[in-house]
């Protein structure tokens, strides 16, 4: 490129260097912003992963002192890694399927279709935190309405969120409630699956089940895959929702002093991003917190590395 | 609302009555699952909501229909101290936020979208590459730098000032749209003699009003919704605190009474679910911009 714009005439290489300002100038605050609160504090969280630094006095060179013990002694690491994993896979899995199912059944109804699909929408606009106490409060096992109607049903009532075997299954039940998303994206695809495929099916002598498998899902496994992908690196992030159940649920909320240590119960909500909050800014144990800040980067961009490759359209031309 | 159209009509009018009475069944079938689902949807409201309405002793029964209405449960949250103050705080972060994101964004969207320059492929890969960082991996750095070379923690700056440097997210789905506005238009408005600039302002904005206000209101709500940010950088001053976050210390401070609690929780979410009444479309194409085009 260089030996080609030198080789041009004056006037085509002024032209060239004014776009070249043009574009700068365009993209500057992104630019900044990319520096300033990307690369730094990525290059940064690498830097500390090495050093022993408490926050207040200078930073000293440790080596893999860090990494040694989050991997080895601290004894919540793996938990954490589990508990994020256990989300990944279930959470995510049940999100992607009740969301498809939720948009197949707002494409068949015909009577009020406007009312069901607002109804199905609104509660992922609660805001997490008014959700998540929102369910708090619904699935409290004593005097929680969800309890009360299943005794009433005659069906066994949980504990939830004070229960380590409930506690993923409840906050995955808050995370399907707000499936709304999906049913949207799903909603958009199955309207675009042609309707001579189905057609085409009928005519063959396809039932229901036959024409989903062989004409609806074909079509849309690219928009399947996709929220796939992003469910992961949106559960890889969980955050609020596991950090705010376990402080209503074990009625240790900040303010009065008492330090809620992320988790309850018994450490079965305990996360990746949560071990990053509880070790930089309750522990003080920054080198720490970095060398899972950089696990958690490692994760989450190979699975960013998976859906680029699957969607290689974001680069395409027009 | 009967959306039956003119040809299914003709079809059930002919068609034999056994072929009918599958399509009744299926209609059936189809509306008790959908019934099915929206109680699912909608019971936390009403229970939330008739909680919320409850006496202090009967909030603390498994009663579910509140025995008298207490209205003034509305007004006791409104008056909480502190409850005004996360509510200027949130919006002052929710707008001013999403101002400055959408003015900084469109210029980087445009020219990701329009111009052709070496590394742009470079740029959009580092775009994705933003989009997907969960924003504890870069905290302890970001929190160092407000605390320690700015002094800014425990004020709102440190949540707004970024949103001046264009959001990855917001910059990825206006250039997505901005995608499909045939390049005829820009080129149209270039040979006429327009700058970039001009270009930009007088002829893809206008075209680009949906795809904007989609990315106002995701802002809006990322905003309104955040706690991350600020229980990192403004939670140690109690008047800098925002809903989301005030609103779980909320209960700390009203320990058992659930029915103030879920007072405050609807209040919370209200402002966001009005708006979508108000706002439908943009939001609804916004999340299909991110789903199916791209």
């Amino acid at each position: 490129m260089a030996v080609l714009s030198s080789s041009l005439p004056p006037v085509l290489r002024r032209k060239r260097r004014r776009e070249r300002a043009r574009t700068l100038a365009f993209l500057s605050p992104w630019l900044v912003g990319f520096g300033v609160f990307f690369a730094y504090p990525l290059v940064s969280t690498v830097y500390f992963s090495f050093m022993r630094y408490d926050g207040f006095a200078p930073p000293t060179f440790t080596g893999l002192k860090n990494w040694d013990y989050v991997l080895t002694k601290y004894p919540f690491f793996w938990q954490g890694l589990g508990n994020t994993l256990w989300l990944v896979a279930v959470m995510v899995t049940l999100r992607v399927a009740f969301g498809l199912g939720i948009g197949l059944l707002i494409t068949k109804v015909r009577t009020g279709a406007g009312f069901f699909r607002t109804a199905f929408y609104l509660p992922y606009l609660a805001p997490p935190v008014a959700a998540t106490m929102a369910f708090a409060f619904l699935l409290n096992p004593g005097t929680g309405p969800v309890n009360h109607l299943l005794g009433e049903l005659g069906l066994p009532q949980p504990g939830w969120f004070t229960d380590p075997a409930w506690s993923k299954p409840a906050l995955t039940l808050l995370a399907m409630w707000g499936v709304g998303d999906l049913m949207v994206i799903f909603m958009a695809a199955l309207l675009d699956v042609p309707r001579e495929q189905y057609e085409a099916a009928e005519l063959d002598g396809a039932g229901s089940w036959q024409k989903f498998r062989y004409v609806t899902f074909p079509n849309i496994t690219p928009i399947v895959l996709f929220a796939v992908v992003t469910g992961v690196i949106q559960t890889m992030q969980y955050y609020t929702q596991a950090i705010v159940a376990g402080k209503v649920a074990s009625g240790v909320i900040g303010g009065s002093g008492q330090q809620f240590e992320p988790g309850y119960p018994h450490g079965s909500t305990w996360t990746l991003p949560q071990m990053v909050y509880s070790l930089g800014f309750q522990r003080f144990d920054t080198g720490s917190a970095c060398v899972v800040a950089v696990i958690l980067f490692a994760l989450s961009m190979a699975f960013t590395s998976l859906l680029l490759r699957r969607r290689a359209g974001f680069l395409n031309e027009e | 609302m009967t959306t039956i159209t003119a040809p299914a009509r003709a079809a059930r009018a002919t068609a034999a009555p056994a072929i009918r009475r599958r399509a009744l069944l299926n209609w059936v079938a189809v509306h008790s699952l959908a019934v099915a689902a929206a109680l699912f949807f909608l019971l936390p409201f009403v229970f939330v909501f008739l909680t919320s309405v409850m006496s202090d002793q009967q909030a603390l029964t498994s009663e579910l229909w509140p025995h008298e209405w207490r209205w003034g449960n509305y007004a006791q949250v409104w008056r909480t101290p502190g409850f005004l103050t996360w509510w200027r705080n949130t919006l002052l972060y929710a707008g001013l936020g999403t101002l400055l994101v959408v003015v900084s964004s469109v210029p980087v969207a445009y020219a990701l979208a329009k111009f052709r320059f070496r590394g742009r492929n470079l740029a959009l890969m580092a775009v994705i590459s933003m989009m997907m960082l969960p924003p504890q991996v870069t905290v302890i750095p970001m929190y160092l730098f407000w605390a320690k070379q700015l002094h800014l923690t425990g004020s709102l700056w440190p949540l707004i000032i970024p949103m001046a440097f264009g959001d990855a997210f917001t910059v990825f789905l206006l250039r997505q749209f901005l995608l499909t506005i045939p390049k005829e238009y820009v080129e149209a408005a270039r040979i006429d003699g327009c700058g970039e600039l001009r270009t930009l302002l007088r002829v893809v904005l206008p075209m680009a009003r949906p795809a904007i206000a989609a990315v106002a209101l995701f802002q809006f709500f990322y905003c309104w919704n955040d706690y991350f940010g600020p229980q990192i950088y403004s939670s140690e001053n109690e008047g800098a605190w925002t809903l989301s976050y005030g609103l779980e210390s909320f209960k700390g401070a009203h320990h058992t009474n659930w029915n103030l609690t879920m007072a405050a929780t609807l209040l919370v979410m209200a402002p966001v679910i009005v708006l979508f009444f108000f706002a439908q479309k943009a939001f609804i194409e916004g999340v299909t911009l991110t789903g199916v085009k791209g």
